[in-house]
């Protein structure tokens, strides 16, 4: 039983101190941060393990990983392509390196390839803006920056990364784990005839 | 270029290797505000020196820690590393290569609200800093430069990172002390304001990553030497973040009140091509648009000038637009960002910048109407004022300014 908290009794404690006794919640993103080092995603068990670390309920614990776009709920590739296309990358180009990118590997932003491999996301600002197009990627928990991109470049490195990896197949997906992540905004949704049909008549006001 | 004083790294090389931080002069300033200075005496010096925060709201740094209760105990300092305003990257580069600077300021900030426990709170994309921030907090206990009776002083201080994971209202400094707490990261209502009810319900300063590392510069070589630079009211240096059309994209450090035309032709390159430059944002996707005439490019960028454009200097993320950027598709990159971001606590922001975004899909899909345009202003312009907090208000700068001055581009792609 508890296989999370015993295997990271000492991190936990250390975790732990760094906030008052009384505020053990405080704890739940670090605690978060390492149960998804070691899975790559965070499981139901964890949440509920940490959850009882934390002295919260395990749906606390999911409507925080829910929340935050970094935390996962499902496993993804071994390696994750995080890629930029927010103002000042798309100025840049961001968003045809990355529909580039997506073709050639056959994958939607969201997806993973069919050998459960790669999984590209598309992220808001890292920070990075003066060298785009740029992605991080994730490999275990090491997150890493690469700047100055162009998909031939990206695919070499991606190429040379997984070359000695095990195919995953079981992992292939389509686009999901997205959470709050871009959506297709380009097919407007059903409810769309709502809101102009209210707002116009505000617009007579005006 | 002007003196590097947040950038010394570029002029020191391995200034992140705390032998070399040391040997260059690193926490003399440090011993001498725990052994020769009261913490009342390094606050007036702050006060003095005119530090506005560089991480948006410019407020004077000395003025924010004064409104700490000296009845309510203890205090806390919270840095904010969350760096994620689309074209900012300051922050990032002083923590990877000037980062014992950084954690100088916190410790004098520390000491000058005699807080014993501070934070650090990194954006969840810093994992790496966050970890190298660690080893570097160990190498600091062991030299006695950190931990119990500092200097043989009565005075302790303990520094904790905390990894965000991934939400860009964190940076919003109530959404942040949430975050911290192990809550969903959304802003708190004001009043109270964290100074008084902050982390743990206890006094609080939230300060940038720049504006502390600017700490070291003004306690160890004074007040004046930091107000040679800059302007009356704007003193010091600023991080310039130069990114877009432009050739030489960057961080400068330059004085404020340096004018958009030195930063990004000067110091820039000028503009992709050699093109005509059409806009410039000058606190990333927050911005309000500002055309870039003459006049707007001989402004001075500090917390004065650009307000009396019309726009705000912000972090100083200067994204540069030129003139083959459609305003519609800029607009649509910060309507976008904004509708991701959005917390969804409060209805203005959450719905209205869902509804900006899909009529802006719509618009820039060819599918729009001419009314379409109006009903964007219509949106946007009722959120305004009624959002909970800046990060909704924010998202309608660029809609409304860039309506006002490029209607035309927006119309070019209904007509199409």
């Amino acid at each position: 039983m508890n296989p999370f908290k015993k295997a990271h009794a000492n991190e936990i404690e250390r975790i732990l101190a760094a906030y008052p006794v009384e505020r053990k919640r405080a704890a739940v993103m670090p605690l978060l941060h390492l149960a998804q080092q070691e899975a790559g995603y965070i499981s139901e068990e964890a949440m509920q393990e940490i959850g009882e670390v934390c002295e919260i309920s395990t749906t606390e614990v999911a409507s925080i990983v829910g929340y935050y776009t970094m935390f996962h709920d499902q496993p993804g590739g071994k390696v994750r392509l995080m890629v930029c296309t927010d103002v000042a990358c798309r100025l840049c180009g961001a968003r045809e390196y990355l529909a580039a990118l997506c073709n050639e590997l056959g994958i939607e932003p969201g997806g993973t390839t069919a050998d459960g491999l790669v999984t590209i996301e598309e992220v808001k600002c890292i920070a990075a803006c003066d060298h785009a197009p740029v992605f991080q990627s994730q490999i275990n928990d090491e997150i890493e920056y690469h700047e100055n991109q162009n998909p031939g470049r990206t695919l070499d490195w991606l190429k040379l990364m997984t070359a000695s990896m095990k195919p995953n197949p079981s992992l292939e997906q389509a686009p999901k784990d997205l959470g709050r992540a871009p959506k297709d905004l380009g097919r407007a949704p059903k409810d769309l005839g709502r809101a102009p049909k209210k707002l116009g008549r505000e617009a007579d006001h005006e | 270029m002007s003196d590097l004083y947040l950038l010394r790294h570029r002029e020191i090389q391995g200034l992140n290797q705390l032998k070399t931080y040391i040997a260059n002069g690193g926490f003399e300033t440090w011993k001498k505000v725990v052994t020769t200075l009261k913490p009342e005496e390094v606050m007036q010096q702050v006060k003095d020196s005119g530090l506005r925060g560089r991480g948006g709201a410019g407020f004077p740094t000395g003025v924010k820690w004064s409104f700490l209760p000296t009845n309510i105990w203890p205090h806390f300092v919270v840095a904010n590393a969350d760096e994620s305003e689309p074209g900012t990257f300051k922050d990032r580069e002083i923590l990877e290569l000037n980062p014992y600077q950084f954690i100088e300021g916190l410790m004098i900030a520390s000491y000058a609200v005699q807080a014993h426990d501070s934070y650090v709170y990194f954006r969840g994309e810093f994992a790496q800093i966050a970890h190298k921030f660690e080893e570097r907090l160990q190498e600091l206990t062991s030299k006695g430069l950190l931990g119990d009776k500092i200097f043989g002083s009565e005075y302790s201080l303990r520094l904790h990172p905390h990894l965000g994971a991934g939400a860009y209202i964190c940076g919003e400094e109530t959404a942040l002390l949430e975050s911290i707490e192990g809550k969903l990261g959304q802003p708190r209502l004001r009043p109270p304001f964290p100074a008084v009810v902050g982390l743990f319900d206890k006094p609080t300063v939230i300060n940038n990553v720049e504006t502390l590392t600017n700490l070291p510069i003004i306690l160890g070589k004074g007040v004046s030497y930091f107000r040679s630079q800059g302007t009356e009211k704007s003193p010091g240096t600023k991080i310039f973040c130069l990114s877009g059309r432009v050739k030489n994209p960057g961080n400068y450090e330059l004085p404020l009140g340096t004018t958009f035309r030195e930063l990004i032709y000067t110091q820039g390159g000028g503009i992709l091509n050699d093109r005509a430059i059409k806009v410039i944002m000058p606190a990333g996707a927050s911005s309000s648009l500002i055309p870039a005439t003459e006049g707007a490019l001989d402004t001075p960028m500090d917390y004065e000038s650009v307000p009396a454009l019309g726009a705000q200097l912000g972090s100083a993320s200067v994204i540069v637009v030129d003139e083959t950027v459609n305003i519609s598709d800029l607009v649509d990159s910060t309507v976008q960002f904004f509708e991701h971001e959005s917390c969804g606590k409060c209805t203005p922001c959450r719905e209205g910048t869902y509804w900006m975004a899909h009529i802006l899909a719509r618009i820039n899909g060819g599918k729009a109407s001419k009314a379409d345009i109006d009903l964007l202003k219509i949106v946007a312009s009722e959120m305004q004022n009624k959002c909970f907090c800046a990060l909704g208000e924010f998202s309608i700068s660029a809609v409304l300014t860039g309506l006002q001055h490029f209607r035309a581009d927006f119309e070019a792609r209904v007509e199409n």
